[in-house]
């Protein structure tokens, strides 16, 4: 499984951090940070940020 | 094997996205109202309006490919639920095995004023073409909600002279309570924006073309385009006489399985988006919410009931988003119900803050201006109480 962010489309709404904080989380900066060691482990979670991305900017290759 | 997906909307894509997703490999037919393909509704009120978003970027079935095949009926709604048979408009019966209704909400016009030309609404892509084709001179809004807020900020981003009118005493009281929303009142006054406050529109002037408007409290305001952003109702209406409760929307339990007016569960019938009205488990009560990310979420929990039945309470958080005056608001929970309002962070004089709001020492909601990470903690934090 291959997550990615498009960093344009991305304009931290941090629902990806609420629905999977292990994968995504937004600094003081509200600057988006994907950690891909875990996603694995929390597929379901990812595809739920996914989903509830406004701007659909998370794209996900299983 | 057939399930018809009523409305095609945010919701009723996700749905049958999710259905396909989920491994259903039967037929799936989408019954829109709207002649266009699934898009996206939240840049209507600023983008799509400036020009600084472009009509190709509202598309929302862009993986619609052999994996999300569907049989589209568009500009054809649903016209009423007869058993296990959808009618559309035209005539057509489509028999089905399973059903999602998604179809939405439409604007509510205040009963008894009259409609003269350049009188909008704001619900479609279409309205919203009709509307930025209209939109020059000077703009009145009736409402003072998200929608009308937003068409505010988008008014002044344009240049344009704007007005709001509402019967409440502040924009967005309903959702943000009284001090929050006296900080939107500022933003927007600071950005030009005229309030017509505490009044509300009894007629509009002009018979070829609107004028302007008559207010409840006997003035008068000159406007040559209006629109009528004073909320929405859940569409049921082809939904009467099918024996589906829809009292407050189209009422669900918590697993989003449609129940009928004697509160038995509908046999392969689910409900999603705007249209509605579930058992929220950790609410505790039945909740209707209007928000984009609940039609998004509320579709997958939807669809994957009706394949594989009752397994996970539908419990996403009410969550919204709205830009307005440069500024991101964002809400978590349902902070309108709540009677204390506390600043976690910044304060009401600046642009960026968080606000929780609490009943009975229970938090039952939080909004931030301008800090996505706060709020996302916020979200946390009442999640987790």
């Amino acid at each position: 499984m291959n997550v990615e962010v498009d960093p344009v489309l991305c304009e931290s709404h941090g629902q990806c951090e609420f629905a999977a904080p292990e994968v995504f989380s937004l600094d003081d900066e509200a600057v988006l940070h994907i950690d891909h060691g875990p996603v694995e482990n929390v597929r379901e979670a990812v595809h739920r940020a996914a989903r509830a991305c406004p701007t659909r900017a998370i794209r996900i290759a299983e | 094997m057939r399930i018809v997906v009523a409305g095609a909307g945010l919701a009723g894509w996700r749905a049958a996205e999710a259905l396909r997703a989920e491994g259903f490999r039967g037929e799936i037919v989408v019954a829109g109202a709207e002649a266009h393909r699934p898009y996206d509704r939240p840049p209507l009120s600023k983008g799509l309006l400036t020009g600084a978003t472009a009509e190709t970027a509202l598309a929302l079935s862009e993986s619609d490919t052999a994996d999300t095949e569907v049989t589209w009926r568009l500009g054809n709604p649903v016209a009423a639920l007869r058993g296990r048979t959808v009618v559309l408009e035209d005539g057509e019966e489509l028999d089905f095995t399973g059903l999602v209704i998604a179809t939405g909400s439409t604007p509510v016009i205040p009963a008894g004023l009259n409609r003269p030309p350049g009188v909008h609404v704001l619900r479609t892509l279409d309205d919203a073409r009709a509307l930025r084709a209209d939109l020059t001179g000077r703009v009145l809004v009736l409402g003072a909600g998200f929608i009308g807020c937003e068409l505010a900020s988008t008014c002044r981003d344009l240049g344009l002279p704007v007005a709001v009118a509402d019967p409440l005493p502040h924009p967005l009281i309903r959702v943000l309570g009284e001090d929050v929303a006296r900080r939107v009142e500022r933003l927007h006054r600071e950005r030009g924006v005229r309030w017509l406050l505490g009044t509300q529109v009894v007629k509009f002037l002009g018979r070829d073309r609107v004028t302007g408007a008559v207010l409840s409290d006997g003035r008068a305001v000159r406007a040559d385009v209006v629109v009528i952003a004073t909320g929405v109702r859940p569409a049921t209406g082809w939904l009467a006489g099918s024996g589906v409760d829809v009292s407050g929307g189209v009422r669900c339990d918590e697993y989003l399985r449609v129940l009928d007016e004697s509160g038995a569960v509908v046999p392969d019938v689910v409900a999603a988006g705007d249209v509605a009205c579930w058992t929220h488990p950790l609410l505790g009560e039945a909740v209707r919410v209007e928000h984009w990310t609940t039609a998004a979420l509320g579709a997958a929990a939807a669809a994957r009931t009706l394949l594989h039945g009752p397994q996970a309470p539908f419990d996403a958080v009410p969550s919204f988003w709205s830009d307005q005056c440069g500024l991101r608001i964002q809400g978590v929970g349902l902070p309108g119900r709540g009677e204390h309002v506390e600043l976690v962070h910044g304060n009401l004089a600046g642009d960026k803050f968080v606000a929780r709001y609490s009943t009975d020492g229970r938090h039952v909601g939080s909004v931030a201006f301008g800090l996505p990470r706060q709020l996302a903690l916020e979200r946390r934090r009442l999640t987790s109480a």
